[in-house]
């Protein structure tokens, strides 16, 4: 653009040679040129001298005085200062414009001649309608720039707004969904309760009704009857107490999977957290399982710090993680037989800046990949029925990845390890 | 005269629960058990009869109306020389501090562990007839 407007300011004043230079930031940077004087030379000395008010050029004249300014013959002025030695040969007769904007001298259009004498006061004309032409359009590039960067900046906020809206809606039905779960388990609990009661009662009650027929007078037919009837009814109950505690087992899983969260961010230590997660885990699996053990290492960088969480979720997800590594390690452990396995968990931090990272690995039977495929959807287990509800990595993934705005990723190898990291942002997500 | 147990809780199958639980101490006349089936109920057994073999009350915390919680001071006040033990569902932290606060002897959550229960009664008729 600048490059069609000085060559045509050159054509129309009969002159040999322009230039124009524009206002960037403190300096007025040399943007184009035109005509035969213009070497190759002169437009690289031009680009690494960026012109400056003061009296040694044309333009910084122009910049100083804010009006036309003439040099009839550069030779002849003692105050001028002669760029380049081969400029001598091609240029004696300069005029200057200044581009006048809105806030003041925006640049300068300069025009040179190869004879001395004075640009007539047409040309001069000329010139400053070239000049105010330069001055609209850099206003107008300018106003072009500030619309692009208030469009992206907006098309910014927007997409943080949805993704903040995506998330807000996520909670929400994380929250409904758990309320639900923990209304309907808390309703099964009390009925099974006395299920599971009642029938391990019946069961001892079978047992004294078996004492009791041993002192009735019976034939031997008949005795043999009872017997039968009173073994049936006993493994019947058997049967009843088994899957009554299974059922349970299932009810206190949603429970815990569904336990009401504060509902808000709140700044959590997050090395504390792991750690007080990692003891909960080892804790709860060694009352489980007294024979349970397994090596647990930290690697916790001190600059992890504080993260906004919602603790108790993401305290969830922890010791869901850490409790689904103890059971790949004990599954390995029961599969190689022999002593020389040690099973290990390994939990650690890392400070990313504004994000924090989060890992736990384990020295388990790593994750297969048809597995992998679906682990994180609602309802899948590889667990034997009544030992997992098949949400534990499904709830993990929504809260991390929906509630946070962070990432799950697992890296694993068969019968070698497997290891989930955790990314969440330190700020509150579409913040 | 053996010693009296009160057991508060709406559910009216937890009579049956109870007296089939303890059957045997039932028939050996260890302890009587009454059952009430709601707070209001209980207070007043509690008052009116100034029982003297009343030794122990075992009370639930979730009832329609007047809540474990609730009856657990009053009671407490008409008979200061009764323990009183809550069953609950809800075994957090938050609940088991109220009722502590509030007086209760103890705290048991449901599914109640029977053998453990047994025990505690033990110890409270143990208490009850060596300071008889």
């Amino acid at each position: 653009m600048f490059g069609t407007l000085i060559s045509s300011a050159v054509e129309l004043c009969g002159a040999d040679g322009g230039t124009i230079c524009v206002r960037d930031g403190e300096v007025f940077r040399f943007r184009a040129n035109a005509g035969a004087s213009q070497t190759e030379a002169l437009t690289k000395y031009l680009e690494e001298h960026p012109a400056t008010p003061g009296p040694g050029s044309t333009a910084g004249r122009v910049l100083l005085s804010g009006k036309v300014e003439a040099i009839p013959d550069c030779l002849e002025d003692p105050d001028y200062v002669i760029p380049m030695d081969s400029l001598s040969q091609s240029v004696r007769s300069i005029l200057g414009v200044p581009l006048l904007g809105k806030e003041g001298i925006e640049g300068a259009l300069v025009l040179t001649r190869k004879e001395p004498g004075h640009f007539t006061p047409r040309q001069v004309e000329i010139v400053q309608t070239f000049a105010d032409q330069a001055v609209i359009a850099i206003e107008n590039v300018r106003l072009f720039d500030e619309v692009q960067a208030r469009t992206r900046e907006l098309a910014a906020s927007l997409d943080d707004l949805r993704k903040a809206q995506d998330r807000l809606i996520q909670s929400e039905k994380l929250a409904s969904l758990g309320q639900l779960t923990a209304g309907i388990a808390h309703e099964i609990k009390n009925p099974l309760n006395f299920v599971n009661n009642f029938s391990a009662l019946s069961r001892e009650l079978v047992d004294e009704l078996g004492e009791t027929l041993k002192h009735a007078p019976l034939d031997e037919a008949r005795r043999e009857e009872a017997d039968e009837l009173i073994g049936t009814i006993g493994a019947n109950l058997d049967k009843v107490v088994s899957h009554g505690k299974r059922a349970d087992s299932i009810v206190k899983n949603m429970l815990l999977h569904s336990r009401e969260g504060s509902g808000e961010r709140t700044s959590v230590n997050v090395n504390a957290m792991v750690e007080e997660a990692l003891n909960l885990a080892y804790h709860g699996a060694r009352a489980e399982k007294p024979g349970f053990n397994v090596t647990i290492a930290k690697s916790l960088d001190d600059k992890a710090g504080a993260a906004d969480l919602y603790a108790l979720e993401m305290t969830r997800v922890l010791l869901n993680l850490i409790s689904n590594g103890f059971y790949a390690t004990t599954k390995r452990k029961q599969g190689e037989g022999n002593g020389s396995y040690e099973p290990a968990i390994a939990a650690s931090t890392r400070d990313l800046g504004d994000r924090v990272e989060i890992a736990i690995r384990d020295n388990g039977t790593g994750i297969p990949d048809e597995v992998k495929a679906k682990m994180f959807n609602p309802f899948f287990t590889t667990k034997p029925a009544g030992e997992g509800t098949g949400l534990g990595l499904s709830l993990s993934h929504d809260i991390v990845v929906k509630q946070h705005g962070g990432t799950l990723e697992v890296s694993t190898e068969r019968g070698a390890y497997t290891e989930f990291t955790i990314v969440v942002p330190r700020a509150g997500a579409g913040a | 005269m053996s010693a009296l147990i009160l057991v508060v809780d709406d559910e009216p199958d937890v009579a049956d629960l109870f007296r089939q639980q303890f059957r045997k101490e039932l028939r050996a006349s260890r302890f009587a058990m009454e059952f009430a089936q709601s707070a209001p109920e209980a207070l007043e057994r509690v008052g009116t009869a100034e029982n003297p073999r009343l030794i122990l009350i075992l009370s639930d915390i979730n009832m329609p109306g007047m809540s474990g919680l609730e009856l657990l001071p009053r009671a407490r006040k008409a008979r200061p020389d009764v323990p009183v033990i809550m069953i609950t569902a809800y075994g957090d932290s938050e609940t088991r501090r109220k009722a502590i606060s509030a007086g209760a002897a103890g705290l048991f959550t449901k599914p109640i562990d029977f053998p453990e229960l047994r025990g505690e009664i033990g110890r409270r008729l143990d208490e009850a007839t060596g300071a008889s």
